[in-house]
């Protein structure tokens, strides 16, 4: 095979994609889009690439975050790691899409595992797509004791290769040279002839490739039926992977490392249980004690009760009593400019800072999927698999966001039971701070009662979905990525973009809640509402029916909730009651309306007012037997 | 010795062939991470349960129960015998 001129395919692959529409910008500026496996660097290229000008945005009709950079005249898309170009899951798809569109790829592959990335480096380049390989992690392949012979990798691959060290950027100067000499490979012979007969229908290559690999997607978009033929093409360009590897790759001396070690102890049961439970109470000290509690306490009293609501009350009475219907829902006690203030900057910004960054970090060192390994079985009892970790601990961040992320999740039906484990039973980092903050008044008793119901809820729940709904679960099948330390400036950019976007999304529920509350407080409904609800917050749960209020604002921000409690005199028996009661109440407004989006009405329905029977009905009993 | 087992049964630290895989959706997955019949590996870890860690060629790879007890290997070397 000879690598055939790119020039003129380029015209055709252009106007062949009915998922993106392309712009004239678009037309002028060559399209680069950076595709490799997960943990490759990819990020590390596009930051360098792309400076500060970047536009980050969801992918149309997904949550899955493209990132474009601009870089002379060249657009650059950072786009989700994937291990093959098809549509399993909705990273796929994007990415999928992405390189469909883009002149050029930049594949980064991980160069000690070349037998796990090339995989998709000969799909890419089997598509016909202008590749330049650019073998990342250079430095390690020295460490590790290997030897690749790169004018061999090249020869055969027939795309330039280059070697960069990420830690230390070395070669990456030469990454516009790379993206300039990009060029179209070798394709695999036998699936070149094959691609002929569908190329007419299908416009380019990479599409015709595509649909005889049986991507259903791309087979619909063409209205052909997808090809039965995948099987028969991985193994062949799993078997040209191999003997591309054979020939280029050779074994030296092979030296234990302290980060495979590490490893190793995450998933060994008798070191990985004490490791997570290292890293849990080191998230512990400082997200739920350095900062839920000493700074969010000095935040919230001195910039927010001292500093910011004092002004804007001064400053607002000056235009409005402060007693008027008006003064009570801007500067009263639920008061939009000053209580909502104070709770998003003071209270939330810095709790979903440390998370993200606890979160970020844990994901960059590789941690993540050796605890989805280590806890799969486990899961397994209430019908998930070990991936399901990842939205069950981002939901203690932020349910809203867990939610979307349970789109990852192999089946309709895990998706359904971690929904529901999420919206009942995971307190948000925001709502956890003001129920450490309750319940360390209350002490230890009320500590153990309060985690003990709420985890025999998880756990219920969990095992009566497993046991009812049909189906199996999906197993689990992950790439454990070397450990790694986290690049700090890498993690900071991760932290900032995901508590930028969470405020951004937040915020206006935030002011709505208040504004809803403040009304009510005005024009009485709250006591009515108080009234209403007496039965079931006196004489069932045993509290004060002003405890109703914080159900009316659990519905806007579940922390609301939590918060509405906070002011009233309870027992430390009843503080358990309440908090307990408010945890399994209703998802905030922001996670409901995701809710919808993902599973449905009826499913969100069912779960929205299945929380309303069970917090009530759990928080009752353990009324009853407390009180 | 050789013996056929399923991958949920193999010992920690034994080294393995794969001798099959079943079909479905897994099984790409599987194809494109690099294990297909007669790929050796070797396992690294089996947790209690029977979530199996595999190594190739240092990469590691998480196993689930379910899908690792489809999976038949024929055991190369035991965990005794090595080096």
């Amino acid at each position: 095979m000879v690598p055939t001129d790119p020039g003129p395919h380029q015209h055709v692959e252009r106007h062949n994609h009915p998922g993106i529409p392309i712009t004239v910008d678009e037309l002028i500026r060559t399209q680069v889009a950076l595709v490799g496996n997960p943990n490759v660097g990819k990020s590390l290229f596009f930051n360098y690439l792309s400076g500060l000008y970047v536009d980050v945005s969801n992918y149309p009709g997904t949550t899955v975050e493209i990132a474009r950079g601009r870089f002379q005249d060249i657009d650059i898309y950072d786009t989700p790691g994937v291990y093959g170009i098809s549509s399993f899951t909705a990273e796929e798809n994007v990415t999928r899409d992405m390189v469909l569109k883009a002149d050029v790829i930049l594949n980064i592959v991980d160069a000690v595992h070349l037998e796990r990335d090339l995989f998709l480096t000969q799909q890419l380049i089997d598509m016909g797509k202008r590749v330049s390989v650019i073998l990342n992690f250079m430095d390690e392949v020295e460490k590790q004791g290997l030897e690749l012979d790169i004018r061999l990798l090249s020869h055969y691959l027939g795309v330039p290769i280059f070697t960069t060290t990420a830690i230390t950027r070395k070669g990456f100067d030469r990454i516009p040279e790379a993206i300039h000499e990009a060029r179209r490979g070798q394709q695999d012979r036998e699936q070149h002839s094959r691609l002929h007969t569908m190329l007419a229908i299908a416009g380019s290559e990479a599409e015709a490739l595509l649909i005889l690999e049986g991507d259903e997607d791309i087979a619909q978009r063409h209205g052909v039926a997808p090809g039965s033929e995948r099987e028969a093409m991985y193994v062949e360009r799993r078997n040209r992977v191999n003997l591309i590897i054979n020939a280029a790759v050779s074994e030296g001396q092979i030296r234990k490392r302290l980060s495979t070690l590490l490893g190793r102890l995450a998933v060994n049961p008798w070191t990985g249980v004490p490791m997570l439970f290292g890293a849990l109470y080191l998230i512990y000290l400082f997200v739920g004690s350095l900062i839920a509690q000493d700074l969010v306490e000095y935040l919230e009293t001195n910039l927010g009760n001292g500093l910011w609501e004092p002004w804007v009350r001064d400053l607002v009475a000056r235009f409005v009593d402060p007693n008027s219907w008006l003064g009570t829902i801007l500067i009263g006690e639920f008061g939009v400019l000053t209580m909502t203030v104070t709770y998003l900057l003071f209270l939330l910004l810095p709790l979903v800072i440390a998370f993200y960054l606890s979160l970020a970090i844990m994901e960059d060192s590789g941690y993540l999927p050796r605890l989805a390994a280590l806890v799969d079985r486990s899961l397994n009892s209430i019908g998930l698999n070990g991936s399901a970790v990842i939205p069950l601990i981002l939901g203690f961040g932020c349910v809203t966001m867990a939610t979307i992320t349970t789109r990852l999740l192999g089946s309709e039906r895990e998706k359904r039971i971690a929904n529901a484990i999420l919206q009942f039973a995971i307190p948000c980092s925001a709502q956890l701070a003001v129920i450490a903050a309750m319940l360390a008044g209350a002490g230890f008793r009320a500590m153990l009662i309060f985690s003990a119901t709420i985890l025999t809820v998880f756990v219920a729940i969990g095992t009566i979905l497993h046991r009812t709904l049909p189906g199996k679960t999906s197993p689990l099948l992950i790439d454990l990525p070397p450990m790694r330390i986290p690049r700090l400036d890498n993690v900071i950019r991760k932290t900032a973009f995901r508590a930028y976007f969470f405020m951004k999304e937040a915020t206006p529920w935030f002011f709505a809640g208040a504004l809803a509350v403040g009304i009510m407080q005005v024009t009485g409904l709250l006591n009515i509402w108080q009234s209403v609800l007496s039965p079931f917050t006196v004489s069932w749960l045993q509290l004060p029916k002003e405890a109703a209020t914080a159900f009316v604002m659990g519905m806007v921000r579940r922390d609301f909730g939590a918060a509405g409690l906070y002011d009233l005199s309870l027992s430390p028996d009843q503080i358990v009651v309440a908090l307990v009661t408010i945890t399994l109440f209703v998802p905030c407004i922001a996670s409901l309306m995701v809710m919808l989006k993902e599973r449905g009405t009826k499913e969100a329905m069912i779960v929205w007012f299945g929380t309303w029977v069970g917090a009530f009905l759990v928080g009752g009993t353990l009324s009853q037997i407390l009180l | 010795m050789r013996s056929t087992i399923s991958l949920h049964l193999a010992k920690k630290g034994s080294f393995l062939r794969i001798e099959g895989i079943p079909e479905g959706k897994s099984r790409a997955q599987l194809l494109r991470l690099g294990l297909l019949e007669g790929e050796m590996v070797r396992c690294l870890e089996r947790l209690p349960g029977g979530t199996i860690v595999l190594e190739k060629n240092r990469q590691e790879i998480a196993i689930g129960f379910s899908l690792a007890s489809t999976i038949v290997v024929t055991v190369v070397k035991f965990p005794k015998e090595k080096e």
